[in-house]
């Protein structure tokens, strides 16, 4: 079997498979923080435990009601996303007017009460969700698992569909001028409020679809999505905050720096996003695709 | 006058702890094409944002087709028929022209249609990808302007729509707001540009430290002009 610089295929093309698979948890859950920072201007870090959320809706839905998993990729975001509405509608709309950093303490404060809350419910330990596409194929450099490839097509679909509405449609105009201006589009007569609402309940939507794709193939656990949030952020940062199509690119791009990096030098692998945020804040401040106000 | 369509009372308006109206009251007939002239402060900006109801707090009443405003959002304002078009004129950046002309929703049938802004305005039919912001001054104005056309809306209020562009442009959006008139829009204009405002509106009312003070008739015009020089400081 031929070796790409000294490194054989399987484990080459292995880990990159991993790391598109993390670039594509990382793409849909720093797309949603994206949107929410962009018309909220509310850096979201409740995210990480809606993503958990979402991940514990699927594992009850099947296990307490016997609903499955392709109803669960409907329902629980849904779910979630309406104990967004509470959040949004009882919460964060007292502190729009505050600096960003009480939104940002709320909802860390709020990620605390949630994880602590599911960790005290259901303990530490994960909990195993089937996998609902058995099987895979060998591709003759690697074994591809059926439904690690589903979740990276599919969060594909999901993020260029969000890229789409935002960019491309009529409501998508009105997520934009809103994040400019949201005094003037509200006297164009358009309920902002329940926009602002609903654009949050996306967003944590989102996170909770990236938990449950995440449910089979990690463990279900109150504490999946805190080290996940962090890198999430990075993304973020890196890709620019509020861009779209920067989370996207960036969330994919990291994940395969992060799995080339776990085949050449492991002990870097950990670290080498924030590494990356650094170089780009040095050269870069507003992100690679960021735009400076 | 019998029955106006917007019929403003008693109004007063906060920025915060400043209080900037004073007991604002004015009317606007159905047809009319109506300005508020004034020294800068002394109110009439404040005045069209309080109609908006985009004012940190407000008091008094604002009656619009008989329909009592003063305690509802700008956003419910809006959908009853009153368009809204502000004096830093709000070109969205990250929208282009004909996204930024699209952008406000019809809010009640009979609205001027695209084909028929792009006429009034051919700049805008040229430039339509191109960034909203990346306009002249001038173009932005009519971007500014078109789009509350497209609403429905029976009122319009502009607020200082020549300031800062060069007279031809001036002239332009004069023939427009002409041709908004006979086209049975309410207009109510807020100008600095006296000389300007004088050869389109049917009448002036007068604003001084945040209330109307006085008010002169299109045909009185010449002979208020020395009391007009001296509420206006020209």
């Amino acid at each position: 079997m031929f070796e790409l610089i000294g490194i054989p295929p399987q484990a080459l093309f292995g880990q990159l498979l991993l790391g598109l698979i993390n670039g594509a948890f990382y793409a849909m859950l720093s797309l949603g923080l994206a949107v929410i920072f962009g018309l909220l201007n509310v850096i979201n870090f409740t995210h990480g435990a809606q993503y958990m959320m979402g991940a514990f809706a699927a594992w009850l839905l099947l296990t307490v009601l016997g609903i499955p998993f392709w109803a669960a990729l409907v329902l629980a975001p849904i779910i979630v996303g309406f104990t967004g509405v509470l959040i949004e509608r009882l919460l964060l709309r007292r502190i729009y007017h505050l600096d960003h950093l009480y939104g940002f303490l709320l909802t860390f404060g709020l990620a605390l009460i949630i994880e602590g809350v599911f960790r005290w419910k259901w303990g530490s330990s994960g909990q195993p969700y089937d996998n609902p596409i058995p099987g895979g194929v060998n591709l003759g450099f690697m074994f591809l698992p059926y439904y690690r490839g589903w979740v990276v097509i599919a969060s594909l679909v999901i993020c260029l569909a969000t890229w789409y509405a935002i960019e491309r449609t009529r409501l998508g105009a009105y997520l934009r001028a809103a994040t400019e201006n949201p005094t003037l589009v509200r006297a164009f007569g358009i309920n902002v409020p329940r926009m602002i609402t609903l654009t949050y309940a996306f967003g944590v939507g989102l996170a909770a679809l990236a938990g449950v794709l995440a449910a089979p193939i990690q463990q279900v656990s109150a504490l999946m999505g805190t080290n996940l949030v962090l890198v999430v952020f990075a993304v973020v940062v890196i890709g620019g905050m509020g861009s779209i199509m920067g989370s996207i690119l960036t969330g994919f791009g990291l994940g395969l720096i992060e799995g080339l990096t776990k085949v050449a030098y492991p002990p870097a692998s950990n670290i080498v996003i924030f590494v990356v945020m650094a170089l780009v804040l040095l050269v870069k401040p507003a992100g690679l695709f960021g735009r400076t106000k | 006058m019998a029955d106006p369509l917007l019929k403003v009372s008693g109004l007063n308006a906060w920025y915060g702890e400043s209080h900037i109206l004073h007991g604002v009251d004015f009317e606007v007939g159905k047809g009319e094409l109506v300005t508020l002239l004034g020294r800068n402060g002394a109110g009439k900006t404040t005045t069209l944002k309080a109609i908006m109801g985009i004012v940190g707090k407000r008091t008094g009443q604002i009656r619009f087709e008989g329909q009592e405003l003063a305690g509802s959002t700008s956003d419910i304002i809006a959908r009853a028929g009153i368009a809204y078009c502000p004096e830093e004129r709000g070109i969205f950046s990250s929208l282009n022209v004909e996204e930024n002309l699209m952008l406000p929703p019809v809010v009640k049938p009979g609205g001027v249609t695209v084909e028929e802004i792009y006429t009034l305005f051919p700049n805008l039919l040229e430039r339509r990808r191109s960034q909203g912001t990346k306009l002249s001054g001038g173009e932005q104005q009519m971007l500014a302007i078109g789009r509350i056309l497209r609403t429905g809306a029976s009122m319009l209020l502009l607020d200082e729509p020549t300031e800062g562009l060069a007279p031809v442009i001036v002239q332009r959006i004069g023939e427009v707001i002409r041709q908004l008139k006979t086209r049975g829009f309410t207009v109510l204009l807020v100008e600095q540009n006296f000389r300007f405002a004088a050869t389109i509106a049917d009448r002036h009312y007068i604003v001084e430290d945040g209330r109307v003070v006085d008010m002169v008739v299109a045909a009185d015009v010449e002979r208020s002009i020395d009391k007009l020089h001296d509420y206006l400081g020209v």
